[in-house]
């Protein structure tokens, strides 16, 4: 069992981080192309809240793990092995309902998530947690909304809200499935077992896809690989975006 | 020869120190926020602490607020220069996620503030709201109806929602509540 970092409270943070991390670029590719003007403002913000809750996810790991490096170490100064976000975040933005199935998943599953995280034996983790699950409920409505609007609205966004949900749905079990460093640090009550929170994510879902008049997909067998640092081809593209000037410019600062 | 009143010096540095920090206090809270400058960092909850050591070093301790939101740098480097100006150049700002900040930690006085400059602040109970239950009740700041509608959950920063009234038709800022 190897993990990305000797201390698995360490590697369990910087999995969260990395999680936030890509879908939070992700949602900064919207930036000038959204639907509206208030919806750009919304995917920056949903973008900024996240990248936030990166860098403090990090740098707490960064402390636990004995200081050696700092957030933007881990940020622009690893691989893509190194990352280990499940795969549903890097998924391509696709259109707008594809952008808004993959969030309404994300939240559905980081707010309870974080909800628990709240009661980490590790204050500042806890403290952390605390106010990222008051942001993803924000994230979880916005989204979910837009599901709705988007599942009850016209043939042409009902088809391409349910295609979205379709297409999105094999990413769903590889959030839930816990892994030797979940059990470990959730054994310890610094963490939290991804398995328990599926009773919460799908009375979310459920909910909002009742409203919406779509249909939940059944559930495949899925892919993974993410969590374990095997990734689709989506996640170098994106490092090669996120990472370019300190690729290009070692250690430049501004 | 004139009689003396007796010298304690421990009392007297106790003394001393104490108004250092109080000195160290008043510069720090004179620090605002960028985004909204009529809000000190005091009113808005952000200062949670100010400690001065043996050595006369003075650290600030400060609760981040919403987890993007890019002020916090400004905020730390504001309450280093406002420190250096009052007398405490080796001052040390420091970030803490214990307590976790919430709109709750807001003074009256800061509500107040906001309403006066357009801005309807955050409602109590961060957080608390079901999922899809009906907007909370919004007051216009402008003419104080409550006869508002939400246009978009983001504004234009990481605290603000953004709505309008339907009395007065005047678009506002709403605090987000976290």
């Amino acid at each position: 069992m190897s993990f990305a970092s000797c201390d698995p409270r360490a590697a369990w943070l910087m999995r969260l981080g990395d999680t936030t991390l890509v879908l939070g670029h992700r949602m900064t590719e919207w930036l000038s192309r959204a639907p509206t003007l208030e919806e750009d403002i919304a995917l920056a913000n949903l973008g900024l809240d996240l990248i936030g809750q990166t860098r403090l996810f990090y740098t707490r790991a960064c402390e636990l793990e004995g200081g050696a490096r700092d957030e933007t170490d881990l940020a622009y100064r690893r691989a893509e092995p190194d990352y280990r976000n499940p795969l549903l975040v890097e998924q391509p933005n696709g259109n707008f309902a594809d952008t808004m199935a993959r969030h309404l998943i994300f939240a559905g599953f980081a707010t309870p998530l974080y909800q628990r995280l709240a009661a980490s034996c590790d204050a500042e983790t806890a403290g952390i947690a605390t106010r990222s699950a008051r942001e993803t409920t924000y994230h979880l409505r916005h989204a979910g909304e837009w599901m709705i609007r988007l599942g009850d609205g016209t043939d042409e966004s009902h088809e391409r809200a349910q295609a979205a949900l379709d297409d999105l749905w094999p990413y769903v079990p590889e959030l839930f499935e816990a892994d030797d460093l979940d059990r470990a640090v959730a054994a310890s009550g610094f963490g939290v077992d991804p398995s328990t929170l599926r009773d919460d994510f799908d009375a979310a879902v459920d909910d909002v896809l009742a409203r919406a008049r779509l249909a939940k997909p059944a559930e495949p067998r899925g892919q993974r690989g993410g969590k374990a640092g095997r990734h689709s081809e989506h996640l170098g593209h994106i490092l090669a975006e996120l990472q370019y000037l300190q690729r290009a410019y070692p250690d430049a600062r501004w | 020869m004139v009689s003396q009143a007796p010298v304690d010096p421990v009392a007297d540095r106790a003394r001393a120190q104490r108004a250092r920090l109080q000195a160290a206090r008043a510069a720090a809270a004179r620090v605002t926020d960028p985004e909204v400058p009529v809000l000190g960092i005091d009113d808005l909850g952000i200062l949670h602490d100010v400690a001065i050591d043996e050595a006369g070093t003075v650290t600030v301790t400060i609760l981040p607020t919403y987890s993007g939101c890019p002020a916090m740098g400004a905020i730390a480097l504001g309450i280093e220069a406002e420190l250096a100006r009052d007398g405490f150049p080796e001052a040390r700002v420091k970030l803490t996620n214990t307590p976790a900040w919430s709109t709750e930690r807001m003074s009256e006085a800061a509500r107040e503030k906001l309403r006066a400059c357009g801005i309807s602040p955050p409602e109590r109970a961060s957080g608390k709201r079901a999922l899809f239950s009906p907007s909370p009740d919004v007051v216009c700041p402008r003419c104080g109806s409550p006869d508002t509608e939400r246009v978009s959950e983001f504004g234009s920063t990481a605290c603000k929602a953004h709505w309008r009234c339907r009395a007065c038709r005047e678009p506002f800022d709403h605090f987000k509540c976290i």
